[in-house]
């Protein structure tokens, strides 16, 4: 870097190593003081928590109530020569403060469950990332083969795409009932709600990546003597490969956005049965950590995939795998212009 | 430059040294390797049928170097890609070894003026490919890529990726991966045409070096007057709408070719008469600027 001071606002181009990963880490620090500043700071705080009750018959120990009717009540315990109550104010119980949150993301999961024969909170997630995994694997072994096939044919185009569109404009949700109906009320309605709502995007996602593969890769192929079969397996495929790869991680989080509908099809189970459960014991701070456990399975999943995807694809930016340097002896030399 | 004619007392483009004449009667002498008879090419448009190859017919003998020139929308490329088979003819036919052909094949190996490396394979495998296709064993398809790369100088890259290589290597791969099918004819669709001047040049000389090496017939698609000249046997002049054979003008440089030639009399009068050819027009214009233009724009 030059000793020029870097602007940080300039049209169209980068900022350096440095600043990328400030920012990085300021996307998700700044939220985190916004929260930290509401529940620690008294910006908002609209409720009161009685600490002492006083002589008022109408409130006990750690209730929480309007601060105008908490003063309300005291002004007429005191003009009657009542002990007033004392109380801290607060946020709304909805509204958990981080270190609760923190606190939650650890004891729900060591936390037994409520009733006998409910299931643990580690439990109950990977409930939720088996339904994922299974609409999701299905729906690919079929829908990326034919969204292939229907990039590369006009025949398979022509004969299914319409339909698809048509198809996919239908909200997943809406088969809920159909599929209880059909499958059961275990896991199968919910592994079907994810199927439908990742399938039919996937086969037209699919088609269309498959047809922006440079056409020219496919001629060069013909002029070396490759036929059909060949053409498909060893240009069309590995050269969409990158793009596809990329696309499965963006259908993969919109099946985990399907999933919390799915979850509520038939029996509850899973993350979302927890969160409802939590919920109605008012246990707030679960019910974020819930959330949050969902965040971090969905962002996690998603950056080790792209750190597979860099390596698996090297080869776009010119640079050998970790694996081929590893195994081949034949060092790469240096390029010259 | 189109008043050099008359200052310099150029020889006509039709005067052939003893070398010259001898090498083009050889050629004529092989076996025709392709031959095109009566090529018709017709799109369908909203105004109706549009002709863009008319009766198209020439030969092409074994061991020659053909260059296909003309006006941009004459269609040298639509032509050269029906060659490749990766146009469907309309009509007429074309005979490679006597037999006609039918749908693309390594018979006709392809260098495109897009980077046409797969970018997934390494330089080797890349150069490999249609040997496997062409059920060679592993070993023996490695071994044909490393000499075929070594004849295109680029055997220390064998193991680098398409985008770790200039845009000139790379078509340098290009060459050394149709040739690795030994095609029966190279056809070149500008393949230089995506390079800056001074790799181009560098280009053209490897071009010439691979054709003393190796024994090819290559039919090379180009704008540039310059590089038809330089490189060619016979250059074919298409005219446009519709495209026609206009004229086959026999080069009378002699090889081997050197960059000194491009000021040799044959070699400008044959650039000029070419040049006449593709611009008829340009010699009646009085108007110095329309022609400056118009050179200027065959040059982009």
């Amino acid at each position: 870097m030059s000793n020029k001071e870097e602007k940080w606002f300039r049209f169209g181009k980068g900022l350096s190593q440095k600043r990328v990963r400030g920012l990085t880490i300021a996307s998700f620090i700044l939220p985190l003081l916004i929260w930290s500043a509401i529940s620690y700071l008294p910006v908002w705080k609209p409720e009161v928590q009685i600490v002492e009750a006083g002589d008022t018959i109408y409130f006990e120990e750690g209730d929480r109530v309007d601060r105008e009717t908490f003063q309300l009540e005291n002004e007429n315990l005191t003009t009657e020569g009542d002990l007033p109550m004392l109380g801290k104010r607060v946020n709304p119980v909805y509204f958990p403060a981080p270190h609760e949150v923190a606190g939650a993301l650890y004891s729900a999961f060591v936390t037994e469950p409520r009733r006998e024969g409910d299931p643990w909170f580690h439990e109950s997630v990977a409930h939720s990332v088996r339904v994922v995994f299974w609409g999701f694997i299905i729906s690919s072994i079929i829908g990326v083969p034919l969204g292939i096939m229907c990039g590369v044919f006009s025949f398979f185009s022509k004969l299914i795409e319409p339909f698809v569109e048509f198809f996919r404009y239908f909200p997943a949700p809406v088969f809920g009932a159909l599929a209880v109906a059909i499958l059961g009320i275990n896991d199968a309605p919910k592994v079907a709600i994810i199927f439908i709502g990742t399938f039919f995007q996937q086969v037209l996602v699919i088609a269309n990546t498959t047809r922006t593969v440079d056409f020219s890769l496919v001629e060069a192929a013909q002029t070396l003597g490759a036929k059909p079969g060949c053409l498909l397996f060893r240009v069309v495929i590995p050269a969409v490969l990158p793009k596809l790869y990329m696309d499965m991680r963006i259908l993969l989080g919109w099946a985990w956005t399907y999933l919390i509908v799915a979850e509520v099809v038939g029996t509850s189970t899973g993350i979302s049965w927890f969160i409802n459960q939590q919920a109605k014991y008012r246990m707030f701070d679960n019910v974020y950590a819930a959330i949050l456990v969902l965040g971090f399975i969905g962002l996690g999943t998603d950056m080790i995939l792209g750190a597979i995807g860099r390596e698996l694809f090297a080869w776009e930016e010119g640079k050998r795998s970790f694996f081929s340097r590893m195994f081949n002896k034949n060092k790469p030399v240096a390029v010259e212009a | 430059m189109m008043d050099i004619p008359n200052k310099l007392n150029l020889p006509s483009y039709k005067e052939q040294s003893a070398e010259v004449k001898e090498r083009l009667d050889f050629i004529k002498r092989q076996p025709v390797v392709l031959e095109i008879d009566n090529l018709v090419k017709e799109f369908p448009t909203e105004e109706g049928v549009r002709r863009i190859l008319d009766q198209v017919s020439f030969k092409v003998h074994r061991r020659e170097f053909l260059s296909i020139i003309g006006p941009s929308g004459c269609g040298k490329s639509t032509l050269i890609r029906m060659l490749a088979c990766l146009e469907d003819i309309t009509d007429g036919l074309i005979l490679l070894d006597t037999y006609p052909v039918g749908e693309p094949g390594a018979d006709r190996g392809m260098v495109f003026q897009k980077y046409t490396l797969f970018p997934w394979l390494t330089v080797k495998k890349n150069v490999m490919f249609g040997l496997e296709v062409a059920n060679k064993s592993k070993f023996d398809a490695e071994r044909e890529a490393l000499q075929w790369l070594d004849i295109v100088g680029l055997e220390p890259y064998a193991d680098l990726f398409p985008a770790q290589l200039s845009g000139g290597m790379q078509q340098r791969v290009a060459i050394a991966r149709a040739l690795a099918n030994k095609p029966k004819v190279l056809l070149m669709d500008e393949p230089f045409g995506a390079l800056d001047a001074q790799t181009r040049a560098k280009m053209q000389a490897y071009l010439l070096q691979i054709r003393e090496k190796i024994d090819i017939t290559i039919i090379f698609i180009t704008h540039d007057l310059d590089e038809a000249v330089y490189l060619s046997d016979r250059v074919l002049v298409l005219e446009a709408n519709p495209g026609r054979v206009q004229e086959i003008v026999e080069v009378p440089v002699e090889r081997p070719r050197s960059p000194e030639q491009f000021l040799s009399p044959e070699f400008l009068t044959t650039k000029i008469h070419l040049e006449e050819l593709i611009h008829p027009s340009a010699e009646e214009s009085k108007d110095d600027f329309k022609v400056v233009k118009m050179v200027a724009t065959e040059e982009v």
